[in-house]
């Protein structure tokens, strides 16, 4: 799939995104519009799946780790047509299976998340799996940044550099931002990227929203061999979105319909602006 | 009863998988370097592949535990009861329990029997946090045939279970031909009409023991063994309360949350009688003997049959 094409997915996720988080006047919209690139290009492009056959024995995995930018991820499954995007709009609602934050009962979740430091362990389990068991499939994770201050997450990157799980890839969203504020101001994680190099990952920095990058880092983890990989993804959180771009404010926060409506005119205007180029 | 063998439920968990070791090859076991202490160095011996320490890592490892039983393996996670169910409560909750994942943990050292070690080490209070958790099966077992059984009924059960063993070699009470394992079902292993004591782990053989004295006082207790903490077995338990009317619980746990709160929630709402719990009554352990432990607090055969008479 060419650049152009995964812009205009990406576009329709963040649409997806600005819409559910709307409809459920709760929710994540900042986190999950600065992973929405990733989230395309893992379910458009990267990942062995199949929509029809979510279960499917020998698909590739991914655990979101941050979960609470489970309206990101659930965009992506529903514009790859694991279920119907109309169905967003029941996010967070009582009676709908998109529950605020992803388990097992939603078509294409490979495991329950929410409570942060945790998928990256049950990513890295799968990981191990697949190698217990010769079987050739790859697991993806995502981590906020802020995450990274779980020490759950250095407990999961020392077993799986330890092991060589060269067959997992752990993703960080550096967008900057925890709801306390700057990341840097909170408690810093910094320096990411030392540090899984300390734990005996290979690393690779990316732009999170330049898909010849992202391409470029999927497949030097793919070719890496006796250890795990993490993509250190440099994101803006709430990229897409005018108002929401690098405003600490939009990580937990859902618009209204006046800001509702200003969102979705910015992302009218770039899915104009793509249509234009073919 | 000089020769009545003594073996630790620990040791039966190793043993166990290692057994069904071959007959199962999906089955995996981690640990958090205290493979020595589980007595699942038995089951590495013979299946080192299948064999995973984590490290000093309790929480990361019941996540590994849950991502392998998504690829069709069926992990056993083993640790002390502390730290299974103490330190890594809410992984054990969110990565295992919400999901409702095929992971066992074994959880060894549990209760003041472990001894020596002290308060810091002796979980009081595993029982009660496992039993919370929607879908969690809680077991467990009080000798070498029952923990046995446990394991291999955990194995083919499909769901989260958490099997509690002792550090302490305990008597072998199971040992006869009709002895029969049902996940979910409790056990009469003596008969009587006017008490009845409800048992779990060692506690049943201190049970099984005060019953013997309290004959001699012409008391006539009934003794159960629930191995099955949840589900819990409530009708061999109304059952029982319905005959005798006075009912007292025993185990090596706290009396808040553990098989005696089960109990008074089964029977007050089904069948209200007076319930006398004995455990441990909201206090830390400390240092010692198993043996000096279990007499300390009342919970050997000696200090059952006393708090049983001063009950009546």
């Amino acid at each position: 799939m060419d650049n152009l094409e995964l812009k205009k997915h990406a576009n329709d996720v963040r649409k997806g995104i600005v819409t559910s988080t709307h409809a459920a006047k709760a929710g994540h919209p900042g986190g999950s519009l600065s992973s929405a690139d990733l989230f395309t290009y893992l379910y458009f492009e990267e990942m062995n799946i199949d929509p029809k056959n979510p279960q499917k024995e020998d698909r590739d995995r991914f655990v979101l780790s941050k979960g609470h930018t489970a309206p990101g991820l659930y965009s992506a499954l529903a514009y790859r047509g694991f279920f119907p995007v109309e169905d967003l709009t029941t996010l967070r609602k009582l009676g709908s299976y998109l529950q605020g934050h992803p388990n097992m009962h939603i078509p294409g979740v490979d495991m329950a998340s929410g409570s942060l430091g945790q998928g990256i362990s049950a990513a890295a389990g799968m990981a191990l799996g697949a190698k217990l068991g010769n079987k050739d499939f790859r697991v993806y994770t995502l981590l906020g940044d802020g995450e990274l201050e779980e020490g759950q997450v250095w407990e999961a990157a020392m077993f799986s550099g330890f092991r060589k799980l060269d067959n997992f890839v752990v993703i960080v969203d550096n967008n900057g931002l925890q709801i306390d504020g700057p990341i840097d101001q909170v408690c810093s994680p910094y320096p990411i990227a030392d540090k899984f190099r300390a734990f005996n990952f290979h690393v690779i920095e990316v732009d999170a929203h330049d898909f010849d990058q992202l391409r470029a880092a999927f497949k030097e983890a793919r070719e890496t061999k006796g250890a795990p990989t993490c993509i250190l993804m440099h994101s803006l959180k709430g990229k897409g979105v005018s108002f929401m771009e690098g405003s600490v404010e939009w990580h937990g926060k859902a618009p209204n319909d006046e800001e509702y409506a200003i969102a979705m005119a910015d992302l009218d205007k770039i899915e104009a602006e793509l249509n234009a180029q073919g | 009863m000089a020769d009545v063998k003594k073996i630790a439920t620990r040791e039966s968990y190793g043993n166990a998988l290692k057994e069904l070791g071959a007959e199962y090859p999906d089955l995996v076991v981690l640990d958090a370097d205290l493979a020595a202490a589980t007595k699942t160095g038995v089951f590495k011996k013979a299946f080192p592949d299948r064999h995973i320490d984590c490290g000093i890592a309790e929480c990361n490892m019941m996540g590994i535990a849950a991502g392998l039983s998504l690829t069709g393996k069926i992990p056993f996670v083993s640790s002390f009861a502390m730290f299974a169910a103490g330190r890594a409560f809410e992984q054990v909750r969110n990565s295992i329990g919400y999901p409702h994942l095929n992971v066992k943990i074994g959880a060894t050292h549990a209760g003041i029997s472990v001894g020596e070690d002290g308060a810091s080490h002796q979980c009081n209070e595993d029982i009660a946090l496992m039993r919370s958790i929607p879908g969690m099966v809680v077991m467990c077992p009080a000798d070498d045939i029952e923990a046995k059984a446990a394991v291999r009924a955990a194995l083919e059960y499909e769901g989260p279970v958490y099997l509690r063993f002792g550090r302490a070699a305990c008597n072998v009470i199971n040992d006869r031909p009709d002895y029969k394992f049902e996940i979910g079902k409790g056990d009469k292993v003596r008969e009587g009409k006017d008490v009845t004591i409800v048992a779990t782990g060692i506690g049943v053989d201190a049970a099984l023991g005060a019953a013997e004295m309290l004959e001699k006082d012409g008391i006539s207790a009934e003794v159960i063994n629930i191995c099955t903490i949840k589900p819990l077995d409530e009708e061999i338990i109304i059952e029982s309360a319905k005959k005798t009317g006075k009912v007292v619980t025993v185990e090596e746990h706290s009396v808040i949350g553990g098989l005696g709160s089960a109990v008074c929630d089964c029977l007050s709402a089904n069948y209200p009688v007076k319930v006398k719990k004995l455990g441990m009554q909201d206090v830390f352990g400390e240092s010692g003997s198993a043996a000096a432990l279990i007499h300390k607090y009342g919970l050997d055969a000696e200090g059952v049959y006393a708090s049983v008479k001063e009950f009546l």
